[in-house]
């Protein structure tokens, strides 16, 4: 199309007076700005192992005792008191703070599954079928002991509100993959079989672009009506009136420039067009009627409803698919203070099934090497008893000292489990595993220096992983 | 589409935008190297705070080799001999350790082999190298230095204007070759003035009155109507409520409601008041510690309510405290300061002189709120109403009545019951026993009713929460890591050390005496920070371009010594905000045309040279009033508790608890729908995306500055909002309604009204035309027409393929690149 031209032409232009300005800049010192501003969306620190990411975030805190760090020597220790030796004084929430810290062992059996013989927990009979596809780490650790700063905490690199998020430090460091899709999809899930007693508050900050240009921020789809905000026409408009329209306010902008100057104009066009674009290629994204019916069924009952976990996970493939870089989907509900079993039964159910036909649908279509998948709470949950305790009902309270999280695809060995915890899964024992060392991981599969993926804010070169230093986890890398 | 295309062309366009900034903020110094000597503050302090500071800068705890090289004396020094060798000999590169450091070849000596900085380029060293041999003048960092008024410097073109403003931005304009673009026309210039000062364009009439002004001074005229009129209030409003942070949630876990409307209608009439800035800043910072202190001196003192904080219940509380109090004083920073004071929360700042001491001096005057730290349970009324003591009730005479009435009627009914109470227990006899108890019954729930009745009263009754001091004083320490936990030194109140010290007095120092210091003529940064904010909104962009950070790793003044002469002249008219803002406006500076050829904007590509006028998009608040303003359902109506216009249905619950409070959005009716942006309500977790879309800050922290971006997401919002579209309709039918017009005139009303603009013949043409079109294709699609004009009565004579088309027209005009531009 001729704007597109003239844009390309414009921007040659723009890049031609940069290179030649008397401005003072030498060639050196531009030949290493164009890169990192521009290029280096295309053209990585490393070479990268992955290049799309989908985070499944459990919001709430999952019991790692319950589902992955199997400890069954605690079931002789039914409602004995944790040793303060191994809680050396570990501040607790204000919900547990002054009570009797009583061991309460997991009811949930484990088995050994596949060739690397991961413990899986019985309450994830479909993930136990992709054992081998998962990493599983046990020994990860955070500073936050409630909800909201830990989860901002993870889904941005640091407790306080107003940092860049995952997704959005991906879409300014590498760039569109494809250009009718916004690069950071945030899918949230309505429906949680486990009960709505603790379903968590989620904030946009955490999928927002913070000190990044808010055009990285993620595009939060609905769940009801337009998956995309004021995606539809209104009523009265049909795409025949739309085109009309837009060819005028095209064609007056174009003239405006002319008279203008600002380039900004061509920038307004350009954007009138690509949603017009987006009007059929978020529908067609959404529409999974074309799906063969085998995979449909794949991912369970509930995929059939908008909204569903499931349904989530078969509409993150299909942007994996169309080149979305950074998928990230919210399953909430995950807080068991009380009557755990029952509900995290419930969860389990909401997100077993569909997450492991995730993994064999990314493979099917030899996406899942070129994908990490992540599935991580922001916190783990206490050893010891919230309230009633019976030895198939308890609940737990937070605890940050260690929790459990998986990752596959993208570069990641499957069949392993990494990290240790103490007897109590209380504290790390070995191989501790931080957030900003996951951050640090993922960014490094898909080709970035953690340390070199910055953004000048308040006097800093912003980071995901923040200051304190971070460590790639190699031992988990194909 | 393709999964592995090429990255599309409006990405490679924003990108050339971002290295323009990096560009700007290295142009400064190279520009200097080619004509000018080297000045330290300007060339050589960015590139030392970017790269050396860190390890060399002021923090104590990591300065490496005992070298900083922020400072030339001392033992740590620039200028310091270890070894034989000073780090930096003025006049001679050869004795320069520093020099002959950073243009080693080995890696291992410099740069720090694990280091991420960028190596120096030739050019950056050529910088220092200039400035060793000019003599390493060392001078204290401009902003932390009093403003002087400087003379406005000699001009070659002495036609332009002898306004100071004027002469400081013709004078750099000069020394780069370059001339002032032309005063822009009257059309422009009303549009530029009304969106500037009121957030709104002008109607037609007050176009109309403008150009047949044809007197000397007519320019000066329409710049005091505008400041006079109560919508400039709520403009500057706007960028101040992004400033503290204001929102209608509490932001943290439940995300439950709260109330500080009165706060906002506050800030309101101070400016349009045109409250002294100083008062304006002592208010809100120490209110409530007047000698009886009056309503607006109590409002005011809620900023420092206006942090986050967590609802009670899982947080520990003492964890909660030292965040709130960390809060408030960084809104104090960046709102006042104009500085990263947060960063010396767990370490001294690494660029600027702020330390760990000096930011717990300042934690200390903001310690000592007589609150709980995190917000109450869900009883009684002030959850309802969104408050938490302490506040102030802020009821008219009426209002005081009624709830006089109320509060005797309970009393003589708690009277009564204590009476039958009495009664019950003399009471032996059985049957009669029982006919006590049953009348006890009845008055308990008379007393509960009118309790009841009471409370719903007193909800309606607008409430203010207020900042207040605790009789005792709480200690202050020094938190290890800034770890709630982990008390350090006790510290007592004081202001940083690296700014001119608080007057001596006798006793503790109170929040009054800190806000004194905030507006003595000697502090170097409180006018500077207003001033350049109050610039920003006028021209984009501030004099200094990170509003929020004045500090080392902020940027230089692109006019030092206009800034300079505005925060002077500031303080000399008694902080005289008005004043400040018509001064800049009759600018010719402010007044140039926007209009620009390739060349030109080439010659000053961010305009930070101000060589024509600025151009940016309009911020989502404006974009949203001037819809609804020059559709005519715009409700002008000043004040009052945040309203809820329509958006998309199920945004709250994607986010909320089930219980948090309120968990869904309910849209208000009647034509408190079309009230002015300022007054909707802001829920941290899911602002209204109207807003937000247009990148309008979450209000989760202070905000300086925003930034403009140019995403599909807004083509979408302004080409589909329904309300949006709703308002092109109602724009359409009050045209249409006039039937003595003919299609032309009916156009160039809805284009002037909207744009401020006339047609050409080519333009008239080629909307008719579209018209034409798309009134074709509603007529033969009746359906279709019938459902965009929904819900409307369609006058004598008006068809609804008419209206359809007409409809569509206005969005055009809506949309176009001019309308949602300030130009």
């Amino acid at each position: 199309m001729q704007e597109w031209m003239e844009q390309h032409n414009r921007l040659q232009a723009r890049r031609q007076f940069l290179k030649t300005s008397g401005m003072g800049l030498g060639a050196t010192a531009l030949a290493s700005l164009l890169p990192q501003n521009s290029k280096a969306q295309s053209a990585p620190h490393l070479k990268p192992r992955a290049k799309q990411v989908i985070f499944l975030f459990m919001a709430g805190a999952p019991s790692q005792i319950d589902l992955f760090d199997y400890k069954p020597q605690l079931n002789k220790l039914f409602k004995e008191p944790l040793p303060p030796s191994v809680s050396m004084g570990q501040r607790v929430t204000a919900m547990t703070k002054g009570k009797e810290q009583l061991i309460a062992p997991s009811k949930f059996k484990f088995r050994q599954k596949g060739e690397g013989g991961n413990w899986m927990c019985e309450l994830f009979p479909h993930l136990s079928e992709v054992a081998d596809d998962l990493c599983i780490i046990n020994s990860m650790h955070t500073n936050a002991i409630n909800h909201d700063p830990a989860k901002t905490f993870i889904c941005t690199g640091s407790e306080i509100p107003g940092k860049a998020s995952m997704g959005a430090w991906l879409s300014y460091g590498l760039g569109s993959m494809n250009r009718d899709l916004p690069d950071f999809i945030v899918l949230t899930s309505a429906y949680w079989t486990g009960g709505t007693r603790n379903v968590q508050a989620l904030y946009s900050r955490l999928w927002g672009s913070g000190f990044l240009p808010s055009k990285y921020q993620g595009a939060a789809f609905q769940t009801s009506g337009d998956p995309v905000l004021f995606l539809s026409n209104p009523n009265g408009v049909d795409s025949d009136v739309r085109r009309r329209m837009l060819d005028t306010l095209g064609q007056m902008n174009r003239k405006h420039f002319e008279e203008i100057g600002d380039p900004e104009i061509q920038t307004t066009i350009a954007q009138q067009e690509m949603a017009f674009r987006m009007q059929a290629s978020v529908p067609e994204l959404t529409d999974i009627s074309a799906e063969p019916q085998h995979v449909i069924d794949s991912y369970g009952s509930e995929v059939h409803k908008s909204g569903s976990f499931a349904r989530n996970c078969l509409l993150a493939r299909r942007m994996i698919e169309r080149g979305v870089r950074f998928v990230q989907v919210f399953h909430r509900g995950w807080d068991h203070h009380s009557i755990l079993p029952k509900q995290l039964t419930g969860q389990c159910f909401d997100v077993d099934q569909p997450s492991a036909a995730l993994l064999k649908d990314l493979k099917q279509h030899g996406l899942l090497e070129d994908t990490i998948v992540v599935f991580a709470g922001e916190f783990g949950r206490t050893v010891y008893c919230q309230g009633t305790l019976k030895h198939d009902d308890y609940g737990r309270d937070h605890h940050p000292r260690c929790f459990s999280a998986w990752m596959a695809g993208g570069g990641i060995k499957g069949g392993i489990t990494y990290g240790e915890t103490d007897d109590f899964s209380y504290n790390v024992a070995h191989n501790p595993v931080a957030v900003r060392d996951l951050h640090a991981t993922m960014l490094h599969q898909l080709g970035i220096d953690h340390k070199k993926l910055t953004f000048p804010f308040q006097g800093l070169d912003q980071r995901l992983t923040g200051v304190e230093p971070s460590h790639i986890i190699k031992e988990v890398l194909v | 589409m393709s999964r592995h295309g090429n990255e599309s062309i409006i990405e490679a366009n924003q990108h050339v935008k971002s290295i323009l900034v990096v560009f700007g903020i290295l142009a400064f110094p190279v520009l200097a190297s080619a004509e000018q000597p080297i000045r330290f503050d300007r060339d050589v302090r960015p590139l030392f705070s970017d790269r050396c500071f860190e390890c060399h800068g002021p923090d104590a705890q990591e300065r490496q080799g005992e070298l900083r090289l922020d400072r030339a004396d001392g033992p740590d020094g620039a200028y310091r001999t270890l070894d034989d060798s000073p780090a930096i000999k003025p006049g001679s590169i050869e004795d320069s350790l520093v020099w002959q450091r950073i243009t080693a070849v080995d890696d291992d000596v410099m740069p720090p082999p694990d280091s991420e900085k960028k190596p120096l380029t030739a050019s950056e060293m050529e910088i220092i190298k200039r400035w060793i041999e000019q003599g390493a003048e060392y001078v204290n960092f401009w902003a932390f230095v009093p403003p002087r008024m400087a003379d406005p410097p000699d001009l070659k073109n002495v036609s332009w204007s002898q306004q100071p403003i004027d002469r400081f931005v013709l004078h750099r304009l000069e020394e780069a070759g370059l001339t002032p673009k032309p005063t822009a026309d009257r059309r422009s210039l009303i549009r530029r003035l009304s969106l500037d000062l009121t957030g709104l364009p002008p109607t037609r009439d007050e176009i109309s009155q403008f150009l047949d002004d044809t007197a000397e001074g007519a320019y000066e005229r329409l710049v005091d109507r505008l400041l006079a009129k109560p919508q400039y209030g709520e403009h500057m409003t706007k960028y101040w409520l992004d400033l503290v942070r204001f929102a209608d949630t509490n932001g943290i876990h439940h995300d439950h409601y709260r109330e500080m409307s009165p706060y906002r209608d506050w800030v309101i009439r101070a400016f349009n008041q045109n409250l002294p800035y100083d008062d304006f800043v002592k208010y809100q910072l120490a209110g409530d510690l007047y000698p009886n202190p009056n309503y607006d001196q109590l409002i005011a003192s809620g900023f420092n309510r206006l942090h986050l904080i967590i609802d009670r219940g899982t947080a520990l509380p003492e964890e909660s405290f030292t965040r709130n109090v960390i809060d408030r004083v960084t809104a104090v920073g960046t709102a006042f300061m104009g500085l990263t004071v947060q960063c010396a929360v767990c370490h001294d700042h690494k660029y600027d002189p702020i330390t760990m001491r000096d930011f717990y001096q300042l934690f200390a005057f903001f310690n000592n709120l007589d609150a709980d730290p995190e917000t109450g349970g869900r009883q009684g009324s002030d959850f309802q109403r969104g408050l938490q003591p302490p506040y102030v009730t802020l009821a008219d005479d009426r209002q005081i009545a009624k709830l006089a009435e109320y509060d005797l009627r309970i009393k003589q009914l708690k009277t009564e019951l204590q009476r039958i109470e009495k009664q019950s227990k003399d009471t032996s006899d059985e049957t009669q026993k029982k006919a006590v108890e049953e009348e006890l019954e009845k008055a308990k729930q008379a007393l509960a009713k009118q309790e009841r009745e009471k409370q719903t009263f007193e909800a309606t009754i607008p409430a203010a929460m207020v900042m207040k001091e605790r009789a005792e004083l709480r200690p202050a320490h020094i938190l290890i890591r800034g770890a709630y936990d982990k008390p350090g030194e006790e510290v007592g109140r004081d202001s940083p050390a690296f700014l001119p010290p608080m007057k001596e007095m006798d006793g503790i120092k109170s929040r009054m005496d800190l806000a004194e210091w905030f507006v003595a003529a000697e502090n170097p940064l409180t006018a500077r920070v207003a001033v350049n904010r109050w610039w920003q909104q006028l021209f984009g962009v501030g004099i200094v371009k990170t509003a929020e950070d004045f500090g080392a790793r902020g940027d230089f003044p692109s006019h030092p010594d206009l800034l300079d002469y505005l925060a002077v002249s500031f303080v000399e008219s008694g902080w005289n905000v008005k004043a400040l803002i018509k001064q800049i406006v009759m600018s010719e500076t402010y007044r140039q045309s926007s209009d620009a050829t390739p060349d030109e904007f080439k010659n000053d590509p961010d305009n930070r040279l101000l060589s024509r006028g600025a151009r940016f998009r309009l911020d989502s608040e404006v974009i949203r009033d001037q819809v609804l303003a020059t559709s005519g359902l715009l409700n002008y109506e000043l004040f009052g508790m945040s309203v809820k216009p329509p958006q998309p249905e199920g945004l709250w619950e994607t986010v909320s608890m089930p219980s948090s409070y309120p968990r869904s959005y309910e849209t208000d009716t009647g034509n408190k729908i079309y009230r002015r942006s300022v007054y909707t309500f802001w829920k941290r977790g899911m602002p209204p995306p109207q807003m937000t879309i247009l990148n309008a800050p979450t209000r989760e922290a202070c905000i300086a500055r925003r930034e403009r971006t140019n995403t599909p997401l807004q083509a979408l919002l302004l080409l589909n909002e329904p309300e949006y579209v709703k308002s092109s309709r109602h724009l359409a039918q009050e045209i249409l309604a006039d039937r003595s017009q003919n299609a032309t005139e009916r156009l160039a009303a809805i284009y002037e009204t909207i744009t401020s603009r006339l047609l050409d013949a080519d333009d008239t043409a080629s909307y008719l035309k579209m018209v034409e079109d798309l009134e074709a294709i509603y007529r033969n699609n009746s359906a279709l027409a019938e459902k965009l004009c929904e819900g409307v009565t369609l006058r004598e004579g008006e068809t609804s393929a008419e209206l359809a088309a007409w409809t569509m027209l206005v969005s055009t005009i809506f949309n176009l690149d001019i309308t949602k531009t300030r130009s």
